[in-house]
Protein backbone atom coordinates (compact mmCIF):
# COMPACT_ATOMS: atom_id res chain seq x y z
CA UNK A 1 0.00 0.00 0.00
CA UNK A 2 2.57 2.53 1.06
CA UNK A 3 4.97 2.41 -1.88
CA UNK A 4 2.03 2.71 -4.26
CA UNK A 5 0.81 5.83 -2.54
CA UNK A 6 4.28 7.31 -2.78
CA UNK A 7 4.37 6.53 -6.46
CA UNK A 8 1.22 8.44 -7.18
CA UNK A 9 2.35 11.54 -5.34
CA UNK A 10 5.50 11.43 -7.44
CA UNK A 11 3.41 12.09 -10.51
CA UNK A 12 2.50 15.59 -9.37
CA UNK A 13 6.14 16.66 -9.64
CA UNK A 14 6.55 15.37 -13.19
CA UNK A 15 5.23 18.49 -14.97
CA UNK A 16 7.59 20.79 -13.08
CA UNK A 17 10.44 18.33 -13.54
CA UNK A 18 9.96 18.16 -17.30
CA UNK A 19 9.32 21.86 -17.72
CA UNK A 20 12.37 22.79 -15.66
CA UNK A 21 14.69 20.42 -17.50
CA UNK A 22 13.48 21.36 -20.97
CA UNK A 23 12.75 25.06 -20.61
CA UNK A 24 15.04 26.26 -17.83
CA UNK A 25 18.05 23.96 -17.58
CA UNK A 26 18.07 23.31 -21.35
CA UNK A 27 18.32 26.96 -22.42
CA UNK A 28 20.94 27.73 -19.75
CA UNK A 29 23.10 24.78 -20.78
CA UNK A 30 22.72 25.74 -24.43
CA UNK A 31 23.87 29.28 -23.63
CA UNK A 32 27.03 27.80 -22.13
CA UNK A 33 27.65 25.52 -25.13
CA UNK A 34 26.87 28.30 -27.59
CA UNK A 35 29.50 30.55 -26.05
CA UNK A 36 32.19 28.13 -27.31
CA UNK A 37 30.83 27.80 -30.83
CA UNK A 38 31.81 29.76 -33.94
CA UNK A 39 29.63 32.28 -35.66
CA UNK A 40 28.84 31.48 -39.25
CA UNK A 41 30.00 34.13 -41.73
CA UNK A 42 26.57 34.49 -43.26
CA UNK A 43 23.93 33.30 -40.83
CA UNK A 44 23.72 31.25 -37.69
CA UNK A 45 26.26 29.16 -35.86
CA UNK A 46 28.86 26.53 -36.80
CA UNK A 47 29.72 23.71 -34.42
CA UNK A 48 33.43 24.43 -34.17
CA UNK A 49 34.94 24.83 -30.73
CA UNK A 50 36.53 28.20 -30.06
CA UNK A 51 37.53 30.50 -27.23
CA UNK A 52 37.40 33.55 -29.51
CA UNK A 53 34.11 34.74 -28.07
CA UNK A 54 35.68 35.16 -24.67
CA UNK A 55 38.83 36.69 -26.11
CA UNK A 56 36.62 39.16 -27.96
CA UNK A 57 35.32 40.57 -24.67
CA UNK A 58 38.85 41.83 -24.02
CA UNK A 59 38.86 43.88 -27.24
CA UNK A 60 39.05 47.58 -26.32
CA UNK A 61 35.57 48.44 -27.68
CA UNK A 62 33.84 45.77 -25.64
CA UNK A 63 36.12 45.92 -22.59
CA UNK A 64 35.34 49.63 -22.49
CA UNK A 65 31.59 48.95 -22.41
CA UNK A 66 32.10 46.35 -19.70
CA UNK A 67 34.12 48.78 -17.59
CA UNK A 68 31.67 51.65 -18.13
CA UNK A 69 28.83 49.36 -17.15
CA UNK A 70 30.69 48.21 -14.04
CA UNK A 71 31.38 51.82 -13.11
CA UNK A 72 27.72 52.73 -13.45
CA UNK A 73 26.79 49.63 -11.45
CA UNK A 74 29.18 50.70 -8.67
CA UNK A 75 27.81 54.23 -8.63
CA UNK A 76 24.25 52.90 -8.59
CA UNK A 77 25.03 50.52 -5.74
CA UNK A 78 26.78 53.18 -3.65
CA UNK A 79 23.94 55.64 -4.10
CA UNK A 80 21.21 53.11 -3.31
CA UNK A 81 23.17 52.11 -0.21
CA UNK A 82 23.59 55.75 0.86
CA UNK A 83 19.85 56.36 0.52
CA UNK A 84 18.46 52.90 1.20
CA UNK A 85 20.38 52.14 4.38
CA UNK A 86 19.02 55.04 6.44
CA UNK A 87 15.60 54.43 4.93
CA UNK A 88 15.55 50.75 5.88
CA UNK A 89 17.04 51.54 9.27
CA UNK A 90 14.52 54.24 10.17
CA UNK A 91 11.72 52.11 8.82
CA UNK A 92 12.64 49.23 11.12
CA UNK A 93 12.45 51.57 14.12
CA UNK A 94 8.86 52.64 13.49
CA UNK A 95 5.90 51.21 15.38
CA UNK A 96 4.42 47.94 14.10
CA UNK A 97 1.46 49.67 12.50
CA UNK A 98 3.63 52.18 10.62
CA UNK A 99 6.06 49.49 9.60
CA UNK A 100 3.32 47.60 7.83
CA UNK A 101 2.12 50.70 6.03
CA UNK A 102 5.65 51.73 5.01
CA UNK A 103 6.35 48.24 3.73
CA UNK A 104 3.32 48.47 1.48
CA UNK A 105 4.26 51.98 0.31
CA UNK A 106 7.77 50.84 -0.61
CA UNK A 107 6.62 47.73 -2.46
CA UNK A 108 3.77 49.33 -4.43
CA UNK A 109 5.93 51.32 -6.90
CA UNK A 110 7.89 48.13 -7.35
CA UNK A 111 4.82 46.35 -8.73
CA UNK A 112 4.03 49.08 -11.21
CA UNK A 113 5.39 48.91 -14.70
CA UNK A 114 9.07 49.87 -14.83
CA UNK A 115 8.39 51.51 -18.20
CA UNK A 116 5.76 53.75 -16.73
CA UNK A 117 8.12 54.94 -14.01
CA UNK A 118 10.79 55.69 -16.62
CA UNK A 119 8.20 57.60 -18.60
CA UNK A 120 7.54 59.68 -15.50
CA UNK A 121 11.23 60.58 -15.37
CA UNK A 122 11.18 61.55 -19.06
CA UNK A 123 8.41 64.05 -18.33
CA UNK A 124 10.36 65.38 -15.34
CA UNK A 125 13.79 65.54 -16.97
CA UNK A 126 12.99 66.70 -20.49
CA UNK A 127 14.18 70.09 -21.64
CA UNK A 128 11.77 72.69 -20.25
CA UNK A 129 10.12 69.85 -18.39
CA UNK A 130 8.88 69.81 -14.82
CA UNK A 131 12.29 69.92 -13.14
CA UNK A 132 13.59 72.70 -15.37
CA UNK A 133 10.44 74.73 -14.78
CA UNK A 134 10.71 74.25 -11.04
CA UNK A 135 14.40 75.19 -10.89
CA UNK A 136 14.02 78.16 -13.23
CA UNK A 137 10.90 79.27 -11.37
CA UNK A 138 12.82 79.24 -8.10
CA UNK A 139 15.64 81.14 -9.78
CA UNK A 140 18.18 78.40 -9.10
CA UNK A 141 19.07 77.94 -12.76
CA UNK A 142 18.56 80.24 -15.71
CA UNK A 143 18.60 77.81 -18.61
CA UNK A 144 17.14 74.31 -19.05
CA UNK A 145 19.48 71.69 -17.61
CA UNK A 146 19.07 69.26 -20.53
CA UNK A 147 19.11 66.35 -18.11
CA UNK A 148 17.25 63.89 -20.31
CA UNK A 149 19.54 61.64 -22.34
CA UNK A 150 22.46 62.18 -20.00
CA UNK A 151 24.49 60.08 -17.59
CA UNK A 152 22.87 61.56 -14.45
CA UNK A 153 19.42 60.75 -15.84
CA UNK A 154 20.37 57.10 -16.33
CA UNK A 155 21.88 57.00 -12.85
CA UNK A 156 18.71 58.41 -11.31
CA UNK A 157 16.62 55.89 -13.24
CA UNK A 158 18.78 53.01 -12.03
CA UNK A 159 18.86 54.09 -8.39
CA UNK A 160 15.15 54.73 -8.49
CA UNK A 161 14.32 51.32 -9.96
CA UNK A 162 16.56 49.31 -7.66
CA UNK A 163 16.13 51.21 -4.38
CA UNK A 164 13.31 48.99 -3.04
CA UNK A 165 15.66 45.98 -3.06
CA UNK A 166 18.19 47.78 -0.89
CA UNK A 167 15.56 49.18 1.47
CA UNK A 168 13.94 45.82 2.07
CA UNK A 169 17.26 44.00 2.51
CA UNK A 170 18.49 46.52 5.10
CA UNK A 171 15.09 46.69 6.76
CA UNK A 172 14.86 42.96 7.29
CA UNK A 173 18.31 42.74 8.88
CA UNK A 174 17.77 45.76 11.16
CA UNK A 175 14.40 44.30 12.09
CA UNK A 176 16.04 41.05 13.17
CA UNK A 177 18.85 42.76 15.05
CA UNK A 178 19.17 42.20 18.79
CA UNK A 179 19.16 45.71 20.25
CA UNK A 180 20.64 44.56 23.55
CA UNK A 181 24.07 44.48 21.90
CA UNK A 182 23.83 48.19 21.17
CA UNK A 183 22.58 48.90 24.66
CA UNK A 184 25.51 46.93 26.05
CA UNK A 185 27.94 48.95 23.94
CA UNK A 186 26.30 52.16 25.12
CA UNK A 187 26.46 51.04 28.74
CA UNK A 188 30.14 50.34 28.30
CA UNK A 189 30.61 53.97 27.31
CA UNK A 190 30.41 53.94 23.51
CA UNK A 191 28.89 57.06 21.96
CA UNK A 192 25.89 56.64 19.69
CA UNK A 193 28.09 57.03 16.64
CA UNK A 194 30.65 54.56 17.99
CA UNK A 195 27.96 52.03 18.86
CA UNK A 196 26.53 52.38 15.37
CA UNK A 197 29.88 52.01 13.63
CA UNK A 198 31.15 49.08 15.69
CA UNK A 199 27.98 47.14 16.49
CA UNK A 200 25.01 48.07 14.30
CA UNK A 201 26.90 48.11 11.02
CA UNK A 202 28.41 44.73 11.76
CA UNK A 203 25.12 43.15 12.75
CA UNK A 204 23.35 44.48 9.66
CA UNK A 205 26.15 43.48 7.30
CA UNK A 206 24.15 40.56 5.84
CA UNK A 207 21.41 42.99 4.86
CA UNK A 208 23.88 45.43 3.34
CA UNK A 209 25.61 42.73 1.31
CA UNK A 210 22.34 41.22 0.20
CA UNK A 211 21.14 44.64 -0.94
CA UNK A 212 24.41 45.27 -2.74
CA UNK A 213 24.07 42.03 -4.70
CA UNK A 214 20.40 42.61 -5.47
CA UNK A 215 21.23 46.07 -6.84
CA UNK A 216 24.63 45.53 -8.43
CA UNK A 217 23.74 42.57 -10.64
CA UNK A 218 20.57 43.88 -12.28
CA UNK A 219 22.15 47.30 -12.79
CA UNK A 220 24.38 45.86 -15.50
CA UNK A 221 21.47 44.42 -17.43
CA UNK A 222 18.73 47.08 -17.34
CA UNK A 223 19.22 48.06 -20.97
CA UNK A 224 15.85 49.73 -21.33
CA UNK A 225 16.73 52.37 -18.73
CA UNK A 226 19.90 53.24 -20.64
CA UNK A 227 17.83 53.34 -23.84
CA UNK A 228 14.97 55.46 -22.57
CA UNK A 229 16.76 57.88 -20.25
CA UNK A 230 20.20 57.78 -21.89
CA UNK A 231 18.96 58.09 -25.46
CA UNK A 232 21.38 55.42 -26.69
CA UNK A 233 24.45 57.35 -25.56
CA UNK A 234 25.11 55.11 -22.58
CA UNK A 235 25.84 51.42 -23.13
CA UNK A 236 25.50 48.76 -20.46
CA UNK A 237 26.51 45.12 -20.72
CA UNK A 238 22.78 44.60 -21.17
CA UNK A 239 22.68 46.86 -24.22
CA UNK A 240 25.70 45.09 -25.65
CA UNK A 241 24.07 41.67 -25.27
CA UNK A 242 20.85 42.96 -26.76
CA UNK A 243 22.62 44.50 -29.76
CA UNK A 244 24.69 41.37 -30.38
CA UNK A 245 21.49 39.34 -30.38
CA UNK A 246 19.15 41.55 -32.31
CA UNK A 247 21.26 43.63 -34.70
CA UNK A 248 24.78 42.24 -35.11
CA UNK A 249 23.44 38.70 -34.76
CA UNK A 250 26.64 37.38 -33.21
CA UNK A 251 24.93 34.91 -30.91
CA UNK A 252 28.01 33.07 -29.63
CA UNK A 253 29.48 36.38 -28.50
CA UNK A 254 26.21 37.35 -26.80
CA UNK A 255 26.27 33.95 -25.09
CA UNK A 256 29.84 34.50 -23.89
CA UNK A 257 28.87 37.90 -22.46
CA UNK A 258 25.91 36.31 -20.67
CA UNK A 259 28.08 33.52 -19.28
CA UNK A 260 30.50 36.09 -17.85
CA UNK A 261 27.61 37.98 -16.27
CA UNK A 262 26.15 34.76 -14.86
CA UNK A 263 29.51 33.66 -13.43
CA UNK A 264 29.96 37.09 -11.88
CA UNK A 265 26.50 36.77 -10.34
CA UNK A 266 27.13 33.36 -8.82
CA UNK A 267 30.56 34.42 -7.56
CA UNK A 268 29.01 37.37 -5.74
CA UNK A 269 26.33 35.15 -4.21
CA UNK A 270 28.95 32.60 -3.15
CA UNK A 271 31.03 35.36 -1.57
CA UNK A 272 27.94 36.55 0.24
CA UNK A 273 27.32 33.06 1.61
CA UNK A 274 30.89 32.77 2.77
CA UNK A 275 30.81 36.07 4.62
CA UNK A 276 27.40 35.70 6.22
CA UNK A 277 27.19 31.89 6.57
CA UNK A 278 23.63 31.89 5.25
CA UNK A 279 22.10 30.52 2.09
CA UNK A 280 19.18 32.82 1.47
CA UNK A 281 19.61 36.43 0.47
CA UNK A 282 18.15 38.86 2.95
CA UNK A 283 14.93 40.67 2.19
CA UNK A 284 13.96 39.14 -1.15
CA UNK A 285 10.43 40.05 -2.08
CA UNK B 1 17.16 64.83 21.99
CA UNK B 2 15.73 61.44 21.25
CA UNK B 3 12.44 62.84 20.11
CA UNK B 4 14.04 65.33 17.78
CA UNK B 5 16.20 62.81 15.92
CA UNK B 6 13.12 60.65 15.58
CA UNK B 7 11.37 63.47 13.79
CA UNK B 8 14.23 64.08 11.41
CA UNK B 9 14.17 60.42 10.44
CA UNK B 10 10.45 60.67 9.76
CA UNK B 11 10.97 63.64 7.48
CA UNK B 12 13.62 61.67 5.60
CA UNK B 13 11.24 58.75 5.13
CA UNK B 14 8.41 61.02 4.00
CA UNK B 15 10.53 62.99 1.51
CA UNK B 16 11.92 59.84 -0.07
CA UNK B 17 8.49 58.27 -0.35
CA UNK B 18 7.20 61.36 -2.09
CA UNK B 19 10.07 61.20 -4.58
CA UNK B 20 9.27 57.53 -5.17
CA UNK B 21 5.72 58.35 -6.14
CA UNK B 22 6.32 61.52 -8.17
CA UNK B 23 7.13 59.82 -11.50
CA UNK B 24 4.02 57.65 -11.23
CA UNK B 25 1.77 60.55 -10.28
CA UNK B 26 3.20 62.67 -13.11
CA UNK B 27 2.28 60.06 -15.73
CA UNK B 28 -1.26 59.81 -14.35
CA UNK B 29 -1.74 63.59 -14.24
CA UNK B 30 -0.53 64.09 -17.80
CA UNK B 31 -2.95 61.46 -19.08
CA UNK B 32 -5.59 64.16 -18.54
CA UNK B 33 -3.60 66.86 -20.31
CA UNK B 34 -5.42 68.44 -23.24
CA UNK B 35 -2.15 69.48 -24.88
CA UNK B 36 -0.36 66.92 -27.00
CA UNK B 37 3.01 67.97 -25.60
CA UNK B 38 4.04 66.99 -22.11
CA UNK B 39 5.83 70.33 -21.67
CA UNK B 40 2.65 72.35 -21.69
CA UNK B 41 -0.46 71.91 -19.58
CA UNK B 42 -3.42 72.57 -21.85
CA UNK B 43 -6.30 71.92 -19.51
CA UNK B 44 -8.17 68.85 -18.32
CA UNK B 45 -9.47 66.25 -20.73
CA UNK B 46 -10.39 62.58 -20.78
CA UNK B 47 -10.24 62.36 -24.56
CA UNK B 48 -6.98 60.38 -24.61
CA UNK B 49 -8.76 57.49 -22.95
CA UNK B 50 -11.32 57.50 -25.71
CA UNK B 51 -8.64 57.70 -28.35
CA UNK B 52 -6.75 54.87 -26.74
CA UNK B 53 -9.83 52.69 -27.00
CA UNK B 54 -10.18 53.51 -30.70
CA UNK B 55 -6.57 52.59 -31.49
CA UNK B 56 -6.69 49.20 -33.22
CA UNK B 57 -3.04 48.26 -32.66
CA UNK B 58 -3.22 49.14 -28.99
CA UNK B 59 -6.33 47.02 -28.53
CA UNK B 60 -4.68 44.12 -30.25
CA UNK B 61 -1.62 44.47 -27.99
CA UNK B 62 -3.98 44.56 -25.02
CA UNK B 63 -5.68 41.39 -26.19
CA UNK B 64 -2.31 39.66 -26.66
CA UNK B 65 -1.16 40.71 -23.20
CA UNK B 66 -4.34 39.40 -21.58
CA UNK B 67 -4.21 36.05 -23.41
CA UNK B 68 -0.54 35.69 -22.58
CA UNK B 69 -1.04 36.54 -18.91
CA UNK B 70 -4.06 34.26 -18.53
CA UNK B 71 -2.49 31.20 -20.15
CA UNK B 72 0.91 31.64 -18.48
CA UNK B 73 -0.49 32.17 -14.99
CA UNK B 74 -2.93 29.28 -15.44
CA UNK B 75 -0.15 26.95 -16.61
CA UNK B 76 2.06 28.13 -13.77
CA UNK B 77 -0.84 27.66 -11.37
CA UNK B 78 -1.26 24.01 -12.35
CA UNK B 79 2.44 23.10 -12.61
CA UNK B 80 3.46 25.07 -9.53
CA UNK B 81 0.65 23.85 -7.28
CA UNK B 82 1.02 20.19 -8.21
CA UNK B 83 4.77 20.34 -7.69
CA UNK B 84 4.53 22.14 -4.35
CA UNK B 85 2.07 19.54 -3.06
CA UNK B 86 4.25 16.66 -4.26
CA UNK B 87 7.52 18.15 -3.09
CA UNK B 88 6.13 18.57 0.42
CA UNK B 89 5.50 14.83 0.60
CA UNK B 90 8.24 13.11 -1.34
CA UNK B 91 11.98 13.06 -0.89
CA UNK B 92 14.37 12.30 -3.70
CA UNK B 93 17.97 12.92 -4.45
CA UNK B 94 17.65 15.73 -6.98
CA UNK B 95 14.88 17.53 -5.06
CA UNK B 96 17.03 20.41 -3.89
CA UNK B 97 18.56 20.83 -7.32
CA UNK B 98 15.18 20.75 -9.07
CA UNK B 99 13.82 23.37 -6.70
CA UNK B 100 16.89 25.56 -7.22
CA UNK B 101 16.84 25.37 -11.01
CA UNK B 102 13.09 25.97 -11.23
CA UNK B 103 13.53 29.15 -9.16
CA UNK B 104 16.31 30.48 -11.42
CA UNK B 105 13.96 32.37 -13.78
CA UNK B 106 13.27 34.94 -11.07
CA UNK B 107 16.83 34.91 -9.71
CA UNK B 108 19.00 35.55 -12.76
CA UNK B 109 18.97 38.93 -14.53
CA UNK B 110 16.04 39.25 -16.92
CA UNK B 111 18.26 40.01 -19.87
CA UNK B 112 20.03 36.67 -19.54
CA UNK B 113 16.74 34.83 -19.30
CA UNK B 114 15.51 36.60 -22.42
CA UNK B 115 18.75 35.85 -24.21
CA UNK B 116 18.78 32.11 -23.42
CA UNK B 117 15.15 31.74 -24.46
CA UNK B 118 15.81 33.48 -27.76
CA UNK B 119 18.75 31.26 -28.74
CA UNK B 120 17.13 28.09 -27.37
CA UNK B 121 13.78 28.58 -29.09
CA UNK B 122 15.50 29.25 -32.36
CA UNK B 123 17.60 26.10 -31.85
CA UNK B 124 14.36 24.15 -31.44
CA UNK B 125 12.97 25.89 -34.51
CA UNK B 126 9.89 27.19 -32.68
CA UNK B 127 8.10 29.99 -34.52
CA UNK B 128 8.47 33.21 -32.52
CA UNK B 129 5.16 34.61 -31.36
CA UNK B 130 2.50 33.67 -28.86
CA UNK B 131 3.85 30.13 -28.26
CA UNK B 132 7.34 31.28 -27.34
CA UNK B 133 5.93 34.12 -25.25
CA UNK B 134 3.76 31.69 -23.29
CA UNK B 135 6.64 29.27 -22.66
CA UNK B 136 8.95 32.04 -21.45
CA UNK B 137 6.31 33.69 -19.27
CA UNK B 138 5.26 30.36 -17.76
CA UNK B 139 8.89 29.80 -16.75
CA UNK B 140 9.01 32.97 -14.65
CA UNK B 141 5.41 32.63 -13.41
CA UNK B 142 5.94 29.19 -11.85
CA UNK B 143 8.25 30.41 -9.03
CA UNK B 144 5.60 32.85 -7.79
CA UNK B 145 2.91 30.17 -7.48
CA UNK B 146 5.32 27.53 -6.20
CA UNK B 147 6.75 29.65 -3.36
CA UNK B 148 3.30 30.87 -2.29
CA UNK B 149 1.81 27.35 -2.16
CA UNK B 150 4.92 25.91 -0.54
CA UNK B 151 4.76 28.56 2.18
CA UNK B 152 1.11 27.75 2.82
CA UNK B 153 1.73 24.00 2.95
CA UNK B 154 4.39 24.47 5.62
CA UNK B 155 1.88 26.09 7.95
CA UNK B 156 -0.81 23.53 7.16
CA UNK B 157 -2.22 21.17 9.76
CA UNK B 158 -1.42 17.69 8.48
CA UNK B 159 -3.76 16.04 10.96
CA UNK B 160 -6.85 16.90 8.86
CA UNK B 161 -5.55 15.01 5.85
CA UNK B 162 -4.40 12.15 8.07
CA UNK B 163 -7.83 11.94 9.68
CA UNK B 164 -9.55 11.85 6.30
CA UNK B 165 -7.22 9.10 5.18
CA UNK B 166 -7.86 7.11 8.35
CA UNK B 167 -11.54 7.37 7.62
CA UNK B 168 -10.91 5.71 4.29
CA UNK B 169 -10.66 8.62 1.85
CA UNK B 170 -8.51 7.98 -1.19
CA UNK B 171 -5.40 10.07 -1.90
CA UNK B 172 -7.35 11.70 -4.70
CA UNK B 173 -10.28 12.68 -2.48
CA UNK B 174 -8.04 13.91 0.30
CA UNK B 175 -6.39 16.26 -2.16
CA UNK B 176 -9.59 17.65 -3.64
CA UNK B 177 -11.68 17.74 -0.45
CA UNK B 178 -9.10 18.74 2.16
CA UNK B 179 -5.77 20.01 0.81
CA UNK B 180 -6.99 21.99 -2.19
CA UNK B 181 -9.55 24.12 -0.30
CA UNK B 182 -6.93 24.87 2.34
CA UNK B 183 -4.24 25.98 -0.10
CA UNK B 184 -6.50 27.65 -2.66
CA UNK B 185 -5.97 31.18 -1.27
CA UNK B 186 -2.23 30.71 -1.78
CA UNK B 187 -2.75 29.38 -5.30
CA UNK B 188 -4.98 32.27 -6.31
CA UNK B 189 -2.69 34.80 -4.68
CA UNK B 190 0.36 33.35 -6.46
CA UNK B 191 -1.42 33.26 -9.80
CA UNK B 192 -2.59 36.86 -9.50
CA UNK B 193 0.97 37.93 -8.76
CA UNK B 194 2.23 35.89 -11.70
CA UNK B 195 -0.41 37.48 -13.93
CA UNK B 196 0.65 40.96 -12.82
CA UNK B 197 4.30 40.14 -13.57
CA UNK B 198 3.42 38.75 -16.99
CA UNK B 199 1.34 41.81 -17.81
CA UNK B 200 4.27 44.12 -16.98
CA UNK B 201 7.15 42.18 -18.48
CA UNK B 202 9.03 43.90 -21.27
CA UNK B 203 12.63 42.62 -21.23
CA UNK B 204 11.93 38.93 -21.75
CA UNK B 205 9.03 39.60 -24.12
CA UNK B 206 11.16 41.72 -26.43
CA UNK B 207 13.51 38.79 -26.99
CA UNK B 208 10.99 36.03 -27.51
CA UNK B 209 8.25 37.74 -29.47
CA UNK B 210 7.86 37.54 -33.21
CA UNK B 211 7.77 40.47 -35.60
CA UNK B 212 4.00 40.56 -35.65
CA UNK B 213 3.06 39.86 -32.05
CA UNK B 214 3.02 42.92 -29.81
CA UNK B 215 2.22 42.99 -26.14
CA UNK B 216 1.26 46.18 -24.33
CA UNK B 217 4.65 46.72 -22.63
CA UNK B 218 6.46 46.18 -25.96
CA UNK B 219 4.15 48.72 -27.56
CA UNK B 220 4.82 51.24 -24.78
CA UNK B 221 8.56 50.61 -25.02
CA UNK B 222 8.76 51.30 -28.75
CA UNK B 223 6.62 54.40 -28.33
CA UNK B 224 8.84 55.71 -25.52
CA UNK B 225 11.87 55.31 -27.77
CA UNK B 226 10.40 56.96 -30.82
CA UNK B 227 8.07 59.64 -29.53
CA UNK B 228 5.24 59.62 -27.11
CA UNK B 229 1.60 60.41 -27.41
CA UNK B 230 -0.64 61.14 -24.40
CA UNK B 231 -2.47 57.96 -25.34
CA UNK B 232 0.46 56.14 -23.73
CA UNK B 233 -0.15 58.07 -20.50
CA UNK B 234 -3.74 56.90 -20.54
CA UNK B 235 -2.63 53.36 -21.25
CA UNK B 236 -0.04 53.41 -18.45
CA UNK B 237 -2.64 54.74 -16.03
CA UNK B 238 -5.02 51.97 -16.97
CA UNK B 239 -2.33 49.33 -16.52
CA UNK B 240 -1.40 50.88 -13.20
CA UNK B 241 -4.95 50.47 -11.96
CA UNK B 242 -5.10 46.87 -13.16
CA UNK B 243 -1.75 45.99 -11.53
CA UNK B 244 -2.79 47.64 -8.27
CA UNK B 245 -6.04 45.71 -8.26
CA UNK B 246 -4.26 42.43 -8.93
CA UNK B 247 -1.61 42.93 -6.25
CA UNK B 248 -4.23 44.17 -3.80
CA UNK B 249 -6.39 41.10 -4.45
CA UNK B 250 -3.35 38.85 -4.19
CA UNK B 251 -2.52 40.34 -0.77
CA UNK B 252 -6.11 40.16 0.43
CA UNK B 253 -6.64 36.57 -0.65
CA UNK B 254 -3.20 35.47 0.54
CA UNK B 255 -3.86 36.96 3.95
CA UNK B 256 -7.25 35.32 4.26
CA UNK B 257 -5.53 31.95 4.01
CA UNK B 258 -2.94 32.50 6.70
CA UNK B 259 -4.97 34.31 9.34
CA UNK B 260 -7.32 31.36 9.73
Amino acid sequence: MKPRRQNRIWLTIVPLYLFTIIFVAGPLIYMFVLSFLTRDEVWGVVNTFTLDNYAKILKPVYAQTFLESLKLAFATTLLTLAVGYPFGYFMARLSAKWKKLMMLLVVVPFWTSALMRMYGWIIIFQSNGLLDKLLMGLGITEDPLKLLYSYPAVLVGMVYSLLPFMILAVYSSVEKMDWSYIEAARDLGASRVQAFLTVTLKLTLPGILSGVILVFIPSMGLFFIADILGGGKIMLVGNLIRDQLMTTRDWPFAAALSVVLTVLTSLLIRLYRKITHTTELEGIL
Amino acid sequence: MKKKSFKISNIFLAVLLIIMYIPIVVVVIYSFNASKQTIIWGGFTTSWYGEMLRDRSLLEALRNSLILGLISSAAAGIIGTLAAVGMARVDFRTKGLLEYVSMLPIMIPEIILGMVFLVFFSLLGLPFGMTTLILAHTAFCIPYVYTMVKGRLVGLDRSLAEAAKDLGASEFRVFFDITLPLISPAIVSGMLLAFAMSLDDVVISIFVTGARTNTLPIKIYTQLKTGVSPKINALCTLMLIVTFLLVFLSHKIGKKGTSK
